[in-house]
């Protein structure tokens, strides 16, 4: 055997095909010019930008929560409420949903109608059924209610399902040959199962929701968002930062919050 | 310092050679766990050059912690650790590295990197002797490379070189190990537990690779390893340690059911030792090991 | 197992009183919350609206269809921003999150008591301040364009990768770096030998999941001014342009659903 002289390379990690590589990678390039390439930066309105960012740095440093307090809290309570409402109401509306996407337990006509109001509810953002309800129910915070039951829907359906559809299916065996029914199946082999993941889930929507409870606003669903916006556009960047750092609080206290029930309930 | 409470059986000639200066000596070695756990207390032992050492023992004997001391993956609570002339216990971080280069390492369940090529694993061995840039980019010095080769057909593994590390089997992963640490050049060579997670007929081969690498090169070793009679067959020199004591060091022929008794508690030796000399053949070693195996860790 | 005396004869119980009484309490409990919300909530909503709301929904809906196809010819350009404020944002945010991802995950940050609490407070400011709020704010600080919605996506993608990141680096296998540390590596060769091999698929994932996920949200940007599709539809609401409206909802779904297919199948080729 040659012992001298041997030399190594890295063989490629993902494309092994030379020519694949090389034409991949190129496009890929090429793209990328042409992506940046289609930014028109105005550098003179950048430029004039920084004070401002500047300002929002500073405003979010030094939040003010006073002057537009009557304001803030409105829209938190509104948020808070319409954040409670929708996740408990999107909760009781997608476990059929969920049970009737579920392959396992459901008849296929059935199954069918579940999964397509599943894929309807993911497909469309929540601001896009936002301006839907706004149109519909007018301004306000029941619009935005709506609008997060629905988004709550398509994902809580979708995640119980495909949980379902995990299951032990010898647990479902051993229920099903004492000869119990649909219900009882459902209530003795599925439920003791699925129901730690499903109060999991239930509190992640919560704070999605009320993360998205602030996004809504800007089209007029109600919520700390509208008061977000309107801080914004008078360039209030000191009342901007408070409201941010709320949301931000809000969020990390409802996340830690969340994770110790999870443990506390598995 | 620390008195020993258990005496020890008389060195015999052959594991101290008073002529010969050792290569590491360990003096005092004391390792408390943040925990509070004791895990080593006060040992001391010097092993001279070219000789490979067994190192027996219960588990949670401090076997692992001993062996880790020697190149601080555990940083040792109190006492020295001598490497040649250099103090390792007292090195900044970078002389660390500079030693650790020095001490060549196998582990227990490989711990080749899963995802990296068995060459990559294999010149792994050299990221202390080449900057950043070059390991980064994966061109090591064309020696380093040759030697790499060399090893794995050392090994036994020359066709294998750009498959993925998890492409292989238990076997030819710890050769991987091997060549790894042979890839530093070590002058001292730790290994701990090399044959776990292997089979018997795997593991005396995998023991009987390493025996013959430390002869070629005269490469000192510290093997951890739970099997005692893999220790007594492939080693010059036995230490065992019990609840973080040395308890016996002594050759592999004066381990004796005293002895035995001594590192790992009551149990009916004579079997064990039965057994091990009735299947001299390999294949037939299967049965006994796995049994003396499951009895040792059931003491534990 | 709890059992419950009746008329002198055991009764078996799944649970014993105190433990049900609990359980009921705490139900009761969420009940009254959901009622006090929900009539906080509600307090000035006008009910005739929502009464009238299936006439309008009907009157909306019909002015919707059909659907002005031809308007399609001037979306392409809204729709090739979009694409690219998703894949530009994705970039910039992938580029802030992996040094992130390192100086929050516990086993490779330089400090857990100062640097580690700072990298998590990225990490946290980033996921909950949605796109579209830092879309707001962009706009009115660098001015309306596809710049704002670049950085508006690279932000908020920030703290979704490098949480992902981080995690997963916690999670590796300690052996695989104690073995790459005992050849006498350096830190960062540790980082690429040991840390980066065992991290890149999650890492690959993670990245094409939030390009995903981006292309859904820079979709909507526009609203506020942040470039791409979504300017046409602000544009189109504010005339009422119901036919133009559903058009664009039907460009936003296909590419929706066709990036969601991209990503499916990129990130199967990766794993």
């Amino acid at each position: 055997m040659n012992a001298t002289g041997r030399t190594w390379r890295r063989p490629p990690i993902l494309i092994k095909d030379r020519r694949w590589r090389i034409g991949i990678y190129a496009g890929l390039l090429a793209y990328l010019v042409a992506a940046a390439a289609s930014i028109e930066i105005d550098w003179l309105r950048v430029y004039q930008g920084l004070e401002r960012g500047w300002r929002f740095i500073e405003g979010f440093l030094r939040p003010d929560f006073t002057s537009r307090w009557n304001d803030i809290s409105h829209g938190l309570i509104e948020s808070l409420t319409m954040t409670v409402t929708s996740t408990v109401v999107g909760v009781i509306i997608s476990v059929p949903i969920g049970i009737g996407a579920a392959r396992n337990l459901a008849p296929l006509p059935v199954y069918a109608v579940c999964r397509s109001i599943i894929a309807l509810s993911r497909a469309l953002q929540e601001i896009i059924i936002a301006i839907l309800f706004v149109a519909m129910f007018g301004f306000g915070p029941f619009a935005g209610f709506l609008t997060l039951s629905f988004a709550t829907i398509g994902f809580l359906a979708k995640l119980l399902a495909e949980d379902i559809e995990d299951i032990d299916s010898s647990q479902v065996e051993a229920v099903r040959a004492t000869g119990a029914s649909w219900w009882q199946l459902v209530n003795y082999a599925v439920q003791p199962q699925v129901m730690p993941r499903l109060i999991g889930l239930s509190l992640y929507r919560f704070d999605i929701n009320f993360r998205e409870s602030a996004v809504i606003g800007i089209v007029g669903a109600g919520g700390i968002g509208a008061t977000l916006n309107t801080a914004i556009d008078r360039y209030e960047f000191d009342s901007a930062g408070a409201i941010l750092l709320i949301i931000i609080v809000i969020v990390m206290v409802a996340e830690y919050g969340s994770s110790t029930v999870r443990k506390w309930v598995q | 310092m620390p008195a020993r409470p258990v005496a020890r059986p008389p060195m015999p000639a052959r594991a101290a050679l008073p002529e010969i200066a050792a290569l590491l000596k360990i003096e005092s070695l004391t390792k408390t766990y943040k925990t509070g756990d004791k895990a080593l207390k006060g040992v001391s032992v010097e092993v001279p050059s070219g000789q490979v050492v067994g190192l027996i023992g219960p588990s949670g004997a401090g076997k692992s912690t001993l062996i880790r001391c020697i190149n601080r993956l555990v940083e040792p609570t109190e006492g020295t650790v001598r490497l040649g002339e250099l103090d390792v216990t007292r090195l900044s971080r970078r002389d660390l590295r500079r030693a650790r280069r020095r001490i060549g390492m196998i582990f227990q369940e490989y711990a080749l990197v899963e995802r990296l090529t068995v060459m990559e694993n294999v010149l792994s061995g050299r990221l202390g002797y080449v900057p950043f840039w070059r390991s980064f980019m994966r061109k090591f010095p064309p020696d380093s490379v040759e030697k790499a080769f060399a090893l794995l057909d050392r090994v036994g593994l020359g066709e294998h070189a750009d498959k993925r590390a998890d492409a292989l089997s238990g076997g030819q992963r710890q050769r991987v190990g091997i060549a790894r640490a042979l890839e530093q050049d070590p002058e001292l060579l730790l290994v701990d537990e090399p044959t776990a997670s292997l089979d018997p007929k795997t593991s005396r081969q995998i023991m009987r690779l390493i025996l013959e690498i430390c002869r070629e090169r005269d490469l000192p070793a510290i093997i951890n390893i739970h099997d005692v009679v893999l220790a007594q067959d492939f080693t010059q020199r036995i230490l065992g340690l019990r609840a973080g004591e040395l308890v016996f060091d002594g050759p592999p022929d004066q381990l004796d059911e005293k002895a035995l008794t001594e590192i790992y508690g009551e149990e009916d030796w004579t079997a064990m030792r039965r057994r091990a000399s009735e299947d001299e053949d390999e294949e037939p070693m299967h049965h006994s090991e796995r049994e003396l195996v499951e009895r040792l860790e059931g003491l534990s | 197992m709890p059992i419950a005396t009746h008329n002198g004869t055991p009764v078996w119980r799944q649970r014993t009183s105190r433990q049900s009484l609990a359980i009921w309490a705490g139900w009761l409990a969420l009940v009254a919350l959901f009622v006090f919300c929900w009539q906080v909530m509600t307090k000035d909503t006008i009910w005739a609206f929502v009464q009238d709301a299936p006439r309008q929904a009907a009157d909306i809906g019909s002015r919707m269809v059909p659907p002005r196809w031809s308007y399609i010819e001037k979306l392409l350009v809204p729709l090739w921003d979009t694409l690219n404020i998703a894949t530009l944002g994705t970039l910039l945010g992938i580029v802030f999150a992996i040094p992130v991802a390192f100086l929050a995950a516990r086993n490779t940050t330089p400090s857990v008591w100062l640097v580690r609490p700072i990298a998590l407070f990225i990490i946290v400011a980033s996921r909950s301040i949605n796109s579209l709020i830092w879309a707001l704010l962009l706009v009115s600080i660098i001015g309306p364009g596809l710049l704002a919605g670049v950085i508006a996506i690279g932000l908020r993608s920030i703290g979704f990768v490098a949480k992902l990141m981080y995690e997963a680096i916690e999670e590796i296998d300690g052996k695989q770096v104690e073995a790459v540390q005992a050849t006498g590596a350096s830190a960062s060769q540790v980082i690429d030998y040991a840390i980066v091999p065992q991290i890149l698929p999650t890492f690959f994932g993670v990245a094409v999941f939030r390009w995903d996920i981006n292309i859904r949200e820079s979709t909507i940007l526009g609203l506020v001014g942040a470039g791409g599709i979504g300017l046409q539809l602000q544009a189109s609401l504010n005339v009422l342009a119901w036919p133009q409206v559903t058009m664009i909802f039907i460009v936003i779904l296909a590419t929706v659903v066709v990036s969601e297919w991209v990503s499916a199948k990129v990130r199967h080729a990766i794993i």
